[in-house]
Protein backbone atom coordinates (compact mmCIF):
# COMPACT_ATOMS: atom_id res chain seq x y z
CA UNK A 1 0.00 0.00 0.00
CA UNK A 2 2.83 2.14 0.59
CA UNK A 3 4.59 2.06 -2.39
CA UNK A 4 1.52 2.04 -4.39
CA UNK A 5 0.95 5.60 -2.91
CA UNK A 6 4.55 6.29 -3.05
CA UNK A 7 3.66 5.11 -6.97
CA UNK A 8 0.93 7.22 -7.59
CA UNK A 9 2.68 10.80 -5.48
CA UNK A 10 5.84 10.11 -8.19
CA UNK A 11 3.78 9.69 -11.47
CA UNK A 12 1.32 12.78 -10.48
CA UNK A 13 4.70 14.97 -10.13
CA UNK A 14 6.36 13.27 -13.71
CA UNK A 15 4.21 10.54 -15.76
CA UNK A 16 7.32 10.09 -17.84
CA UNK A 17 9.16 8.35 -15.49
CA UNK A 18 10.19 4.66 -16.62
CA UNK A 19 9.44 1.73 -14.55
CA UNK A 20 12.95 1.03 -13.47
CA UNK A 21 13.16 5.06 -12.66
CA UNK A 22 10.88 4.62 -10.41
CA UNK A 23 12.07 1.23 -9.12
CA UNK A 24 15.21 3.07 -7.93
CA UNK A 25 13.28 5.99 -6.44
CA UNK A 26 11.31 3.80 -4.52
CA UNK A 27 14.16 1.36 -3.46
CA UNK A 28 12.00 -1.18 -5.28
CA UNK A 29 12.05 -3.48 -8.26
CA UNK A 30 11.46 -2.96 -11.96
CA UNK A 31 9.03 -6.29 -12.47
CA UNK A 32 7.15 -5.10 -8.86
CA UNK A 33 6.58 -1.81 -10.40
CA UNK A 34 5.68 -2.67 -13.85
CA UNK A 35 2.61 -4.93 -12.20
CA UNK A 36 1.42 -2.41 -9.30
CA UNK A 37 1.47 0.19 -12.49
CA UNK A 38 -0.36 -1.98 -14.55
CA UNK A 39 -3.03 -3.12 -11.99
CA UNK A 40 -3.29 0.31 -11.51
CA UNK A 41 -4.59 1.11 -14.99
CA UNK A 42 -6.61 -1.48 -15.13
CA UNK A 43 -8.40 -0.60 -12.33
CA UNK A 44 -8.45 2.89 -13.46
CA UNK A 45 -6.65 4.60 -10.75
CA UNK A 46 -4.75 6.14 -12.77
CA UNK A 47 -7.29 6.98 -15.26
CA UNK A 48 -4.90 8.78 -18.32
CA UNK A 49 -1.57 10.35 -18.78
CA UNK A 50 -1.94 14.22 -20.23
CA UNK A 51 1.00 16.21 -20.85
CA UNK A 52 0.57 19.64 -19.39
CA UNK A 53 0.20 22.50 -21.69
CA UNK A 54 0.53 26.15 -21.91
CA UNK A 55 -1.22 27.27 -25.21
CA UNK A 56 -0.72 30.91 -24.36
CA UNK A 57 3.39 30.21 -25.27
CA UNK A 58 2.00 29.21 -28.70
CA UNK A 59 -1.51 31.03 -29.18
CA UNK A 60 -3.13 33.54 -27.62
CA UNK A 61 -6.33 33.29 -28.37
CA UNK A 62 -7.62 30.14 -26.88
CA UNK A 63 -9.56 31.03 -23.90
CA UNK A 64 -10.69 28.32 -20.91
CA UNK A 65 -14.24 28.99 -19.39
CA UNK A 66 -15.80 27.86 -15.92
CA UNK A 67 -18.99 27.50 -15.75
CA UNK A 68 -21.08 27.45 -12.58
CA UNK A 69 -24.63 25.80 -13.25
CA UNK A 70 -27.53 25.89 -11.04
CA UNK A 71 -29.43 22.43 -11.72
CA UNK A 72 -32.98 21.08 -10.84
CA UNK A 73 -31.84 17.52 -11.28
CA UNK A 74 -35.18 15.07 -12.23
CA UNK A 75 -37.01 13.48 -10.95
CA UNK A 76 -35.46 10.13 -9.30
CA UNK A 77 -31.79 10.78 -11.11
CA UNK A 78 -30.49 13.15 -9.23
CA UNK A 79 -27.28 15.25 -10.86
CA UNK A 80 -25.85 11.86 -12.61
CA UNK A 81 -28.23 12.18 -15.55
CA UNK A 82 -27.25 16.25 -16.23
CA UNK A 83 -23.70 15.25 -16.32
CA UNK A 84 -23.92 12.23 -18.60
CA UNK A 85 -25.98 14.42 -21.02
CA UNK A 86 -23.61 17.43 -20.61
CA UNK A 87 -20.72 14.77 -20.84
CA UNK A 88 -22.33 13.07 -24.29
CA UNK A 89 -23.49 16.05 -26.32
CA UNK A 90 -20.69 18.23 -25.46
CA UNK A 91 -17.28 16.46 -26.26
CA UNK A 92 -15.40 19.88 -26.16
CA UNK A 93 -15.98 19.78 -22.24
CA UNK A 94 -13.07 19.44 -20.71
CA UNK A 95 -14.11 18.38 -16.82
CA UNK A 96 -17.55 18.29 -14.95
CA UNK A 97 -17.77 18.22 -11.76
CA UNK A 98 -20.53 18.26 -8.71
CA UNK A 99 -20.16 20.87 -6.27
CA UNK A 100 -20.98 21.68 -2.94
CA UNK A 101 -21.73 25.40 -2.22
CA UNK A 102 -23.74 27.97 -4.40
CA UNK A 103 -24.41 26.18 -7.26
CA UNK A 104 -24.40 22.39 -8.62
CA UNK A 105 -22.28 21.48 -11.59
CA UNK A 106 -18.84 23.30 -12.29
CA UNK A 107 -17.81 22.80 -15.93
CA UNK A 108 -14.75 23.43 -17.96
CA UNK A 109 -14.33 24.45 -21.71
CA UNK A 110 -11.74 25.52 -23.85
CA UNK A 111 -12.60 27.62 -26.95
CA UNK A 112 -11.33 30.04 -30.06
CA UNK A 113 -12.20 32.87 -27.84
CA UNK A 114 -15.22 34.44 -25.53
CA UNK A 115 -17.79 34.63 -27.98
CA UNK A 116 -17.13 31.42 -29.02
CA UNK A 117 -17.76 29.66 -25.14
CA UNK A 118 -20.72 32.68 -24.30
CA UNK A 119 -22.63 31.48 -27.01
CA UNK A 120 -21.76 27.81 -26.64
CA UNK A 121 -23.69 28.63 -22.68
CA UNK A 122 -26.06 30.72 -24.07
CA UNK A 123 -27.50 28.68 -26.92
CA UNK A 124 -26.46 24.43 -26.09
CA UNK A 125 -26.61 24.85 -21.80
CA UNK A 126 -29.06 27.31 -20.58
CA UNK A 127 -31.87 25.61 -22.81
CA UNK A 128 -31.48 22.56 -21.55
CA UNK A 129 -34.35 21.66 -19.27
CA UNK A 130 -33.18 21.19 -16.04
CA UNK A 131 -30.70 24.07 -16.17
CA UNK A 132 -32.11 26.74 -13.56
CA UNK A 133 -29.25 29.50 -13.99
CA UNK A 134 -25.17 29.45 -15.88
CA UNK A 135 -22.53 31.79 -14.42
CA UNK A 136 -19.54 31.98 -16.64
CA UNK A 137 -15.77 32.95 -15.60
CA UNK A 138 -12.92 33.34 -18.46
CA UNK A 139 -9.54 32.66 -17.68
CA UNK A 140 -7.22 35.72 -17.53
CA UNK A 141 -4.01 33.97 -16.31
CA UNK A 142 -2.53 30.81 -14.87
CA UNK A 143 -0.29 30.93 -12.32
CA UNK A 144 -0.34 27.24 -11.21
CA UNK A 145 -1.55 24.78 -12.65
CA UNK A 146 -1.79 20.99 -11.76
CA UNK A 147 0.83 21.52 -8.95
CA UNK A 148 3.46 22.88 -11.72
CA UNK A 149 4.21 26.95 -11.54
CA UNK A 150 4.13 28.17 -15.07
CA UNK A 151 7.01 31.14 -15.48
CA UNK A 152 8.57 29.92 -12.18
CA UNK A 153 11.71 32.32 -11.70
CA UNK A 154 12.66 30.90 -9.08
CA UNK A 155 16.55 31.83 -8.72
CA UNK A 156 18.76 28.94 -6.70
CA UNK A 157 20.12 31.81 -4.07
CA UNK A 158 22.21 29.52 -2.24
CA UNK A 159 26.24 30.02 -2.26
CA UNK A 160 27.30 27.76 -4.62
CA UNK A 161 29.86 25.82 -2.98
CA UNK A 162 29.83 25.60 0.97
CA UNK A 163 31.45 22.85 2.34
CA UNK B 1 61.85 57.92 6.96
CA UNK B 2 58.67 55.78 8.50
CA UNK B 3 58.43 52.25 7.69
CA UNK B 4 55.84 51.59 5.91
CA UNK B 5 52.99 49.75 7.91
CA UNK B 6 52.56 46.15 7.32
CA UNK B 7 48.83 44.86 9.11
CA UNK B 8 49.93 41.09 8.13
CA UNK B 9 52.98 41.50 10.32
CA UNK B 10 50.43 42.14 13.52
CA UNK B 11 48.88 38.53 12.82
CA UNK B 12 49.15 35.81 15.53
CA UNK B 13 51.42 33.17 14.44
CA UNK B 14 48.08 30.83 14.78
CA UNK B 15 46.07 33.23 12.34
CA UNK B 16 48.77 33.81 9.85
CA UNK B 17 49.60 29.70 9.42
CA UNK B 18 45.90 28.85 9.04
CA UNK B 19 45.44 27.36 5.43
CA UNK B 20 42.85 29.07 3.83
CA UNK B 21 40.14 27.10 2.36
CA UNK B 22 41.68 25.02 -0.21
CA UNK B 23 38.98 25.35 -3.02
CA UNK B 24 38.86 29.13 -2.53
CA UNK B 25 40.15 28.96 -6.07
CA UNK B 26 37.41 26.57 -7.26
CA UNK B 27 34.81 28.27 -5.46
CA UNK B 28 35.44 31.83 -7.57
CA UNK B 29 35.22 29.94 -10.88
CA UNK B 30 31.89 28.57 -10.17
CA UNK B 31 30.43 31.17 -8.99
CA UNK B 32 31.12 33.04 -11.93
CA UNK B 33 30.46 30.35 -14.72
CA UNK B 34 26.71 31.07 -15.67
CA UNK B 35 24.53 27.95 -16.10
CA UNK B 36 26.83 25.83 -14.28
CA UNK B 37 25.21 22.99 -12.11
CA UNK B 38 26.45 23.12 -9.00
CA UNK B 39 26.50 20.03 -6.67
CA UNK B 40 28.52 21.49 -4.21
CA UNK B 41 26.38 22.80 -1.42
CA UNK B 42 26.37 22.00 2.02
CA UNK B 43 22.36 23.04 2.89
CA UNK B 44 19.01 22.18 2.32
CA UNK B 45 17.63 23.27 -0.96
CA UNK B 46 13.93 23.81 0.43
CA UNK B 47 13.55 26.71 1.82
CA UNK B 48 12.78 26.83 6.39
CA UNK B 49 8.91 25.62 6.35
CA UNK B 50 6.49 28.43 6.35
CA UNK B 51 5.02 28.02 10.11
CA UNK B 52 8.73 28.55 11.24
CA UNK B 53 9.10 31.92 9.35
CA UNK B 54 5.78 32.59 10.43
CA UNK B 55 6.90 32.38 14.27
CA UNK B 56 10.24 34.61 13.83
CA UNK B 57 7.73 37.11 11.59
CA UNK B 58 5.75 37.52 14.76
CA UNK B 59 8.39 37.70 17.13
CA UNK B 60 9.59 40.07 15.41
CA UNK B 61 6.31 42.05 15.35
CA UNK B 62 5.73 41.34 18.78
CA UNK B 63 9.06 42.91 19.83
CA UNK B 64 11.25 40.21 20.77
CA UNK B 65 14.69 41.73 19.66
CA UNK B 66 16.27 42.10 22.99
CA UNK B 67 19.03 39.50 24.52
CA UNK B 68 17.77 36.41 25.63
CA UNK B 69 19.39 34.34 28.63
CA UNK B 70 23.10 33.29 28.00
CA UNK B 71 21.67 29.62 27.78
CA UNK B 72 19.14 30.82 25.37
CA UNK B 73 15.04 30.59 25.82
CA UNK B 74 14.36 28.42 28.80
CA UNK B 75 11.25 27.11 26.90
CA UNK B 76 13.85 26.37 23.53
CA UNK B 77 15.85 24.23 25.97
CA UNK B 78 13.26 22.65 27.76
CA UNK B 79 11.42 21.59 24.17
CA UNK B 80 14.72 20.51 23.04
CA UNK B 81 15.67 18.04 26.70
CA UNK B 82 11.97 16.52 25.81
CA UNK B 83 12.60 15.89 21.72
CA UNK B 84 15.95 14.40 22.73
CA UNK B 85 14.80 12.22 25.34
CA UNK B 86 11.86 11.11 23.40
CA UNK B 87 14.11 9.89 20.28
CA UNK B 88 16.76 8.91 22.11
CA UNK B 89 16.30 8.22 25.15
CA UNK B 90 19.15 10.46 26.89
CA UNK B 91 17.81 13.13 29.02
CA UNK B 92 19.47 16.10 29.57
CA UNK B 93 18.08 18.89 32.37
CA UNK B 94 17.39 21.90 30.62
CA UNK B 95 18.23 24.24 33.01
CA UNK B 96 22.53 23.76 33.34
CA UNK B 97 22.96 20.51 30.52
CA UNK B 98 21.66 22.71 27.56
CA UNK B 99 22.36 25.97 25.69
CA UNK B 100 21.40 27.39 22.65
CA UNK B 101 24.41 28.34 20.09
CA UNK B 102 25.11 30.25 16.83
CA UNK B 103 25.02 26.81 14.46
CA UNK B 104 26.16 24.02 15.47
CA UNK B 105 29.85 25.16 14.13
CA UNK B 106 30.03 27.85 17.80
CA UNK B 107 29.35 24.95 20.03
CA UNK B 108 31.72 22.91 18.14
CA UNK B 109 33.93 25.66 18.70
CA UNK B 110 33.06 26.27 21.78
CA UNK B 111 33.24 22.61 23.03
CA UNK B 112 36.65 22.34 21.61
CA UNK B 113 38.01 25.87 23.08
CA UNK B 114 36.40 24.22 26.79
CA UNK B 115 38.17 21.19 26.70
CA UNK B 116 41.54 21.75 24.58
CA UNK B 117 44.66 22.55 26.45
CA UNK B 118 48.15 23.55 24.34
CA UNK B 119 49.58 20.54 22.95
CA UNK B 120 46.82 17.71 23.86
CA UNK B 121 46.01 15.72 21.00
CA UNK B 122 42.60 15.34 19.76
CA UNK B 123 41.79 12.62 17.26
CA UNK B 124 39.74 13.19 13.99
CA UNK B 125 38.26 10.27 11.69
CA UNK B 126 38.93 11.81 8.02
CA UNK B 127 37.41 13.03 5.77
CA UNK B 128 35.36 15.49 7.84
CA UNK B 129 33.91 18.37 8.07
CA UNK B 130 36.92 21.39 7.38
CA UNK B 131 36.12 23.47 10.40
CA UNK B 132 37.47 20.55 13.22
CA UNK B 133 40.88 20.65 12.44
CA UNK B 134 41.73 24.68 12.58
CA UNK B 135 39.40 25.07 15.50
CA UNK B 136 41.64 22.28 17.45
CA UNK B 137 44.71 24.25 16.43
CA UNK B 138 42.88 27.61 16.89
CA UNK B 139 42.70 25.92 20.49
CA UNK B 140 46.70 25.62 20.54
CA UNK B 141 45.74 21.38 20.16
CA UNK B 142 47.03 19.04 17.87
CA UNK B 143 44.62 17.57 15.83
CA UNK B 144 45.43 13.71 14.66
CA UNK B 145 44.12 12.25 11.68
CA UNK B 146 42.28 9.01 11.71
CA UNK B 147 41.53 7.58 8.08
CA UNK B 148 38.15 5.94 7.32
CA UNK B 149 37.79 3.75 4.50
CA UNK B 150 35.10 2.62 1.89
CA UNK B 151 35.63 -0.53 2.52
CA UNK B 152 34.36 0.04 6.06
CA UNK B 153 31.55 2.27 4.88
CA UNK B 154 34.01 5.06 6.07
CA UNK B 155 33.15 4.16 9.58
CA UNK B 156 35.73 4.54 12.25
CA UNK B 157 36.93 1.33 13.61
CA UNK B 158 37.76 0.29 16.89
CA UNK B 159 41.21 -0.69 15.10
CA UNK B 160 41.83 2.56 13.92
CA UNK B 161 40.87 4.15 16.95
CA UNK B 162 43.09 2.45 18.88
CA UNK B 163 46.32 2.90 16.95
CA UNK B 164 45.71 6.77 17.21
CA UNK B 165 45.30 7.32 20.97
CA UNK B 166 48.48 8.35 22.75
CA UNK B 167 49.14 9.35 26.61
CA UNK B 168 48.37 13.07 25.22
CA UNK B 169 44.98 12.11 23.38
CA UNK B 170 42.50 14.20 25.00
CA UNK B 171 39.45 14.33 22.89
CA UNK B 172 37.38 12.80 20.02
CA UNK B 173 35.34 14.31 17.56
CA UNK B 174 33.00 12.18 15.71
CA UNK B 175 30.71 13.12 13.17
CA UNK B 176 27.86 10.79 11.99
CA UNK B 177 25.82 10.96 10.02
CA UNK B 178 28.91 12.45 8.16
CA UNK B 179 30.03 15.16 6.21
CA UNK B 180 31.44 14.27 3.60
CA UNK B 181 31.03 10.70 3.01
CA UNK B 182 27.32 10.38 4.08
CA UNK B 183 28.55 7.09 6.60
CA UNK B 184 26.70 6.65 9.95
CA UNK B 185 27.43 4.58 12.66
CA UNK B 186 24.81 2.18 14.03
CA UNK B 187 24.55 1.70 18.17
CA UNK B 188 26.46 -1.58 17.49
CA UNK B 189 29.23 0.70 16.06
CA UNK B 190 29.74 2.54 18.55
CA UNK B 191 29.44 0.14 21.13
CA UNK B 192 32.72 -1.16 19.95
CA UNK B 193 34.64 2.64 20.36
CA UNK B 194 32.85 3.71 23.30
CA UNK B 195 34.31 -0.28 24.49
CA UNK B 196 37.99 1.18 23.32
CA UNK B 197 37.25 4.69 25.20
CA UNK B 198 36.06 3.88 28.42
CA UNK B 199 39.36 2.44 29.90
CA UNK B 200 40.81 5.45 28.85
CA UNK B 201 40.28 9.43 30.29
CA UNK B 202 38.96 10.55 26.60
CA UNK B 203 36.66 12.96 25.97
CA UNK B 204 34.03 13.20 22.99
CA UNK B 205 32.57 15.31 20.91
CA UNK B 206 29.72 14.14 19.03
CA UNK B 207 28.61 16.41 16.02
CA UNK B 208 24.95 14.70 15.07
CA UNK B 209 24.05 17.78 13.06
CA UNK B 210 22.60 15.36 10.55
CA UNK B 211 21.21 13.21 12.97
CA UNK B 212 17.79 13.67 11.66
CA UNK B 213 18.77 12.71 7.69
CA UNK B 214 18.95 8.63 7.90
CA UNK B 215 17.63 6.55 5.81
CA UNK B 216 17.66 2.99 7.00
CA UNK B 217 18.28 2.68 10.55
CA UNK B 218 17.41 5.42 13.46
CA UNK B 219 20.28 7.56 13.95
CA UNK B 220 22.21 6.32 17.13
CA UNK B 221 24.25 8.15 19.37
CA UNK B 222 27.48 7.15 21.60
CA UNK B 223 25.82 9.76 24.41
CA UNK B 224 23.00 6.49 24.66
CA UNK B 225 25.31 4.66 26.56
CA UNK B 226 25.44 5.36 29.91
CA UNK B 227 29.36 5.05 30.52
CA UNK B 228 29.59 7.56 27.71
CA UNK B 229 26.98 10.18 28.25
CA UNK B 230 28.88 12.88 30.97
CA UNK B 231 32.10 12.43 28.86
CA UNK B 232 30.46 13.23 25.47
CA UNK B 233 29.52 16.40 24.18
CA UNK B 234 26.46 16.16 21.75
CA UNK B 235 26.42 18.98 19.29
CA UNK B 236 23.20 19.41 17.13
CA UNK B 237 20.86 22.34 15.63
CA UNK B 238 18.55 23.52 13.07
CA UNK B 239 19.76 24.40 10.19
CA UNK B 240 20.04 20.46 8.38
CA UNK B 241 17.21 18.68 9.94
CA UNK B 242 14.48 22.33 9.11
CA UNK B 243 16.25 23.71 6.85
CA UNK B 244 17.42 26.65 8.56
CA UNK B 245 21.07 27.03 8.00
CA UNK B 246 20.41 31.05 7.74
CA UNK B 247 19.07 31.25 10.91
CA UNK B 248 22.37 30.41 12.93
CA UNK B 249 20.65 28.05 15.69
CA UNK B 250 22.51 25.05 17.08
CA UNK B 251 22.33 23.58 20.34
CA UNK B 252 25.15 21.88 23.04
CA UNK B 253 24.33 19.03 25.38
CA UNK B 254 26.26 17.50 27.93
CA UNK B 255 27.45 17.34 31.73
CA UNK B 256 26.39 20.66 33.66
CA UNK B 257 30.52 21.15 34.61
CA UNK B 258 31.62 20.88 31.02
CA UNK B 259 28.55 22.95 29.50
CA UNK B 260 29.33 25.26 32.51
CA UNK B 261 32.65 26.09 30.82
CA UNK B 262 30.93 26.18 27.28
CA UNK B 263 28.64 29.07 28.64
CA UNK B 264 31.47 31.29 29.95
CA UNK B 265 33.13 31.22 26.11
CA UNK B 266 29.72 31.63 25.17
CA UNK B 267 28.35 34.70 27.00
CA UNK B 268 31.61 36.34 26.41
CA UNK B 269 32.14 35.73 22.72
CA UNK B 270 28.57 35.95 21.48
CA UNK B 271 25.86 37.35 24.40
CA UNK B 272 23.42 34.96 23.54
CA UNK B 273 22.17 32.89 20.09
CA UNK B 274 19.77 35.25 17.51
CA UNK B 275 16.52 36.02 19.49
CA UNK B 276 13.87 35.99 16.09
CA UNK B 277 15.78 32.57 15.60
CA UNK B 278 15.33 31.09 18.70
CA UNK B 279 11.25 31.32 18.61
CA UNK B 280 11.42 30.26 15.32
CA UNK B 281 13.13 26.92 16.64
CA UNK B 282 10.90 26.90 19.26
CA UNK B 283 8.55 26.21 16.73
CA UNK B 284 10.14 24.12 14.37
CA UNK B 285 10.96 21.69 17.59
CA UNK B 286 7.68 22.23 18.93
CA UNK B 287 5.98 21.82 15.53
CA UNK B 288 8.44 20.42 13.33
CA UNK B 289 7.92 16.24 12.69
CA UNK B 290 6.07 16.59 9.64
CA UNK B 291 8.26 18.56 7.80
CA UNK B 292 11.70 16.50 8.44
CA UNK B 293 9.86 13.64 7.49
CA UNK B 294 9.00 15.20 4.25
CA UNK B 295 12.35 16.26 3.38
CA UNK B 296 13.59 12.87 4.57
CA UNK B 297 11.53 11.08 2.13
CA UNK B 298 12.64 13.10 -0.96
CA UNK B 299 16.20 13.27 0.09
CA UNK B 300 15.82 9.60 -0.02
CA UNK B 301 14.89 9.50 -2.99
CA UNK B 302 17.46 11.26 -4.57
CA UNK B 303 20.20 9.55 -2.87
CA UNK B 304 19.20 6.51 -4.67
CA UNK B 305 18.85 7.85 -7.69
CA UNK B 306 22.30 9.37 -7.58
CA UNK B 307 23.79 6.27 -6.30
CA UNK B 308 22.42 4.09 -8.48
CA UNK B 309 23.02 6.34 -11.43
CA UNK B 310 26.97 7.01 -10.22
CA UNK B 311 27.30 2.60 -9.85
CA UNK B 312 26.24 2.51 -13.51
CA UNK B 313 28.86 4.93 -14.12
CA UNK B 314 31.38 2.93 -12.90
CA UNK B 315 32.14 5.55 -10.46
CA UNK B 316 31.99 3.10 -7.26
CA UNK B 317 29.85 4.50 -4.47
CA UNK B 318 29.42 2.71 -1.25
CA UNK B 319 25.46 3.38 -0.57
CA UNK B 320 25.66 6.45 2.16
CA UNK B 321 22.98 6.24 5.10
CA UNK B 322 22.64 9.78 6.14
CA UNK B 323 23.15 13.56 5.48
CA UNK B 324 22.85 14.47 2.08
CA UNK B 325 26.21 13.63 0.50
CA UNK B 326 27.33 10.90 -1.95
CA UNK B 327 31.40 10.07 -2.15
CA UNK B 328 32.16 8.15 -5.24
CA UNK B 329 35.45 6.96 -6.13
CA UNK B 330 36.63 8.43 -9.24
CA UNK B 331 40.46 6.28 -9.05
CA UNK B 332 39.53 4.64 -11.76
CA UNK B 333 39.36 7.87 -14.40
CA UNK B 334 43.19 8.21 -13.42
CA UNK B 335 42.92 11.55 -12.73
CA UNK B 336 43.29 13.24 -9.51
CA UNK B 337 40.78 14.42 -7.46
CA UNK B 338 41.19 18.14 -8.31
CA UNK B 339 41.89 17.10 -11.91
CA UNK B 340 38.40 15.50 -11.46
CA UNK B 341 36.83 18.36 -10.23
CA UNK B 342 38.34 20.90 -12.44
CA UNK B 343 37.80 19.31 -15.78
CA UNK B 344 33.83 18.02 -14.93
CA UNK B 345 33.74 21.90 -14.38
CA UNK B 346 35.43 23.47 -17.60
CA UNK B 347 33.91 20.32 -20.18
CA UNK B 348 30.35 20.18 -18.90
CA UNK B 349 29.59 23.14 -16.24
CA UNK B 350 29.39 20.72 -13.55
CA UNK B 351 31.02 21.34 -10.06
CA UNK B 352 31.21 18.41 -7.29
CA UNK B 353 33.57 18.91 -4.54
CA UNK B 354 37.27 17.17 -4.67
CA UNK B 355 37.37 14.39 -1.64
CA UNK B 356 40.82 15.99 -0.27
CA UNK B 357 39.39 19.14 0.60
CA UNK B 358 38.29 16.89 3.18
CA UNK B 359 41.39 15.51 4.54
CA UNK B 360 44.51 13.64 3.04
CA UNK B 361 42.43 10.36 2.69
CA UNK B 362 39.96 11.96 0.65
CA UNK B 363 42.32 12.10 -2.40
CA UNK B 364 40.68 9.80 -5.15
CA UNK B 365 37.12 10.58 -3.93
CA UNK B 366 34.72 13.36 -4.56
CA UNK B 367 31.61 14.58 -2.62
CA UNK B 368 28.31 15.02 -4.54
CA UNK B 369 25.55 16.72 -2.62
CA UNK B 370 21.62 15.87 -3.68
CA UNK B 371 20.08 18.91 -1.86
CA UNK B 372 18.85 19.77 -5.37
CA UNK B 373 16.19 18.68 -7.57
CA UNK B 374 15.58 15.23 -8.80
CA UNK B 375 15.69 16.99 -12.49
CA UNK B 376 19.17 19.11 -11.80
CA UNK B 377 20.42 15.48 -10.16
CA UNK B 378 19.22 13.33 -13.58
CA UNK B 379 20.44 16.67 -15.59
CA UNK B 380 24.06 15.95 -13.80
CA UNK B 381 24.16 12.83 -14.09
CA UNK B 382 23.74 13.01 -17.63
CA UNK B 383 26.73 15.56 -18.13
CA UNK B 384 29.04 13.43 -16.00
CA UNK B 385 28.12 10.56 -18.57
CA UNK B 386 29.34 12.55 -21.40
CA UNK B 387 32.20 13.82 -19.36
CA UNK B 388 33.96 10.28 -18.87
CA UNK B 389 33.14 9.25 -22.23
CA UNK B 390 35.00 12.06 -23.33
CA UNK B 391 37.97 10.74 -21.06
CA UNK B 392 37.71 7.34 -22.75
CA UNK B 393 38.01 8.55 -25.49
Amino acid sequence: MKLTNEILSILEKDSKLSYEEIAVMTGSDTETVEKIITELEEKKVIFGYKALVNWDKIENDKVTAYIELNVTPEQGLGFEKVAENIIKEYPQVKSVTLMSGGFDLLVEIDGNNMKEIALFVAEKISPLNCIVSTRTHFVLRKYKQDGVVLNDKNKDERRVISL
Amino acid sequence: MSRKFEPSEFLSPVAKNMPPSGIRKFFDIVNEMEDAISLGVGEPDFVTPWHIRSAGIDALKDGHTYYTSNWGLKELREEISKMNERKYGVKYNPSDEIFISVGGSEAVDGAIRALVASGDEVLVPEPCFVCYNPCVKLAGGIPVPIVTKMEDNFKLTAKALKEKITDKTKLLILSYPNNPTGAIMTLEDLREIADVLKDTNIMVISDEIYSELTYDNKHASISQFPEMRDRTIVINGFSKSYAMTGWRMGYAMGHKDIIAAMIKIHQYAIMSAPTISQYAALEAVKNGDEDIEMMKKEYNMRRRVLVDGLNRLGLKCFEPFGAFYVFPDISSTGLTSDEFCNQLLEKEKVAVIPGNAFGECGEGFVRISYAYSLNDIKKALKKIESFLKGLRG
